[in-house]
């Protein structure tokens, strides 16, 4: 029997009570994430039970137990307090999927400060601007990583401190850096967890729009809540299990269920810090015997990709239960995984503002290969017109979803930018930016974007902040940016670009601006195709019409082009 | 052979190590996270401009790009 038990049951009787009942917390008490993730695992009886099995480049592995976390996260806290962070503070992770990454995340939690996690592969722009608008006090790093901080330090004299977890004690220090050796420094037993209560703030995670800059998207420590009770009946998650989510805690997925609710739970997690293979991964599964896996589209597409034959190399029958999150998982992949692992992978819809799944396929539930499932329970969504905002009284007509404000995980702001966290908000209706229909059931189909956001391996990349980018290149005079379909992917960025006089289009040129964007932006917001033309399509007040490049791209109708330049 | 592994490590070396790490003709690129896949599009197109080949994307697998090395023996088998 699945956690949710019936599905329907739990709708008709949900009050998020449950949640906060089984988590023992009552209305006004204080709530501190890092504490429900280690000290109260610790308080239940399971100290010695394993939290974190990590296994990084070239198979290196540590373990660690709630015990050793709960000092970990401790020794963290006390080294940011010690130098002077205080509650509120935004303090930026900036790390590959190393063990520091997760106590450092949970660690100033404990010191009432507000993490804010940055993808390791952001080039020093996107750092910049992320950490620019979170004046953020102090960053902690690798000393791999360390030089693209260097690079932009001078332009930020609010940032204090940047804290290098591994640095070579050989090696000196620059000015404003600290080292941090996790295992050098003596644990700290006793901690004093800053009193956190519902409404303080707790993660700041970095989202992408079409227009403006990334956005920040604040969360609060009462956002547990929801993320522990999804992680229970969606991912299932039970006491006995051996659980691998396999996203980066420098997205929203990899903190929500790749930290805190796996942690709260109880669980043992593994994590997986070395690049994509199918070998591997087969190889980690059979290895630490995973029972619930949590991962994404591109990842099982990629799995799709290199055939059936290599699983059977490998005894995979540990596996329970599979889902999959960051963008709609094609009815191939549920079908597929069902055949070669003997269960679907079951699709879950969420994005970085509601901080916990909303739309989901459930263990138990009647599966619709394709389909997002139905909202939590305790969601209201639906689907609404996208000029009235009200909703539709039929089943299978198109529109923007929409759910009901109120849950626990709900982000409370973008940091700094208020009229655009107010513009997310209409008729009474939180509106995500997606679209969809429902059927005569009640399951949501995913259709698409409703702007021109490029989702690529579950990851939003904003087209404005490429085309900025690919303004700085000496040799462009105009861009513009969309998504172009992708097997794997689903989506990828495309650029079309007009040169400035006396450059020529080549296959180096090519490959010069991708580079150039990919060491300033992210690989993931790399063009991986250029496309040279004369000029771009305007309007004839000058404005480009990237809706035409959509779709020809896509293979779509072009639409009204009365107000084509030229035309 | 030589000469190109020794241009293959100096580009990886260049493009996508950010410290003073040392890349070596056998260093894991992939599976190490010195190289993601989404860069691993850049270096595949780095190789079809060098050596004017083409590489099929079935072709250009983790696996295939997981060394200097292995590169090598990938690029061999195009410019044949």
């Amino acid at each position: 029997m699945p956690n949710i038990g019936s599905y329907d049951e739990r709708v008709k009787n949900f009050n998020w009570k449950i949640a906060e009942q089984e988590l023992d917390y009552k209305s006004g008490d204080v709530i501190n994430i890092g504490w429900y993730c280690s000290d109260r695992i610790c308080q239940m009886g399971k100290a010695d039970k394993l939290g974190l099995i990590w296994e990084g480049p070239g198979g290196v592995e540590k373990k660690y137990t709630y015990n050793d976390i709960r000092l970990a996260t401790n020794t963290i806290g006390q080294f940011l307090r010690d130098l002077g962070i205080k509650p509120e503070d935004r303090v930026c992770l900036f790390m590959d999927k190393i063990p520091e990454l997760y106590f450092g995340f949970l660690g100033i939690l404990k010191t009432g400060a507000i993490a804010q996690p940055l993808f390791s592969a952001f080039g020093d722009e996107s750092l910049f601007i992320r950490i620019e608008n979170a004046q953020t006090r102090a960053i902690i790093t690798q000393k791999k990583h360390a030089p693209k901080v260097r690079k932009i330090i001078e332009k930020m004299p609010w940032l204090e401190y940047l804290i290098i977890v591994d640095q070579d004690p050989a090696k000196p220090l620059q000015q404003r850096e600290v080292a941090l050796n996790l295992e050098e420094l003596p644990k700290v037993e006793t901690f004093e967890i800053y009193p956190t209560y519902a409404e303080s703030p707790s993660v700041l995670h970095y989202t992408s729009g079409t227009t403006g800059q990334p956005k920040g998207v604040k969360h609060v420590h009462y956002s547990l809540i929801s993320q522990y009770l999804t992680s229970k009946w969606v991912l299932d998650l039970r006491d006995d299990d051996i659980y691998w989510c396999t996203a980066d805690p420098g997205w929203v997925t990899g903190t929500s269920y790749g930290i805190i609710g796996a942690f709260s739970n109880g669980v043992t997690q593994c994590v997986l810090d070395s690049g994509f293979s199918a070998e591997n991964w087969y190889r980690f599964i059979e290895k630490h015997r995973i029972t619930m896996w949590y991962s994404a589209p591109t990842a099982i597409r990629s799995l799709m990709k290199a055939g059936d034959e290599i699983i059977k190399k490998f005894d995979l029958s540990s596996l329970r239960h599979l889902a999959s999150v960051g963008e709609p998982l094609n009815s191939e992949a549920v079908i597929w995984s069902e055949k070669v692992f003997g269960k679907p992978f079951l699709d879950t819809y969420w994005q970085t503002e509601t901080g916990s799944i909303m739309i989901s396929n459930y263990p138990g539930m009647k599966i619709k290969p394709g389909s997002m499932g139905k909202p939590f329970p305790g969601i209201t969504a639906t689907v609404v017109n996208a000029d009235t905002f009200e909703p539709f009284g039929e089943a299978g007509k198109i529109g923007l979803i929409a759910i009901k404000p109120g849950w626990p995980s709900m982000m409370r702001m973008y940091w700094n930018n208020e009229a655009t966290y107010k513009n997310k908000f209409k008729n009474g209706w939180y509106l995500p930016g997606d679209r969809s229909s429902i059927d005569n059931e009640g399951y949501f189909w995913f259709v698409g974007r409703d702007d021109d956001v490029i989702n690529t391996g579950g990851h939003l990349v904003s087209p404005f902040e490429v085309e900025s980018a690919l303004l700085e290149h000496p040799a462009v005079a105009e861009s513009a940016v969309v998504a172009k379909p992708d097997f794997l992917n689903m989506e990828v960025v495309k650029a079309f670009i007009t040169l400035k006089p006396g450059f020529i289009a080549s296959k180096d040129l090519d490959l010069d601006i991708m580079n150039f964007v990919r060491k300033k932006l992210s690989p993931l917001a790399m063009p991986q195709e250029i496309e040279f033309i004369d000029s771009l399509p305007k309007t004839r007040s000058g404005k480009i019409m990237r809706r035409i490049l959509h779709a020809k791209e896509w293979g779509e109708e072009i639409g009204d082009t009365s107000t084509l330049e030229n035309d | 052979m030589e000469d190109m592994k020794e241009i293959i490590k100096t580009y990886v070396t260049n493009e996508y190590v950010e410290d003073d790490s040392e890349v070596t003709y056998d260093t894991p690129l992939i599976s190490g996270g010195i190289v993601d896949s989404f860069s691993m599009v850049s270096l595949k197109r780095f190789l079809e401009n060098k050596y004017k080949i083409s590489i099929p994307d079935d072709k250009a697998t983790p696996e295939a790009f997981d060394s200097v090395n292995k590169i090598c023996l990938l690029v061999n088998e195009y410019l044949k």
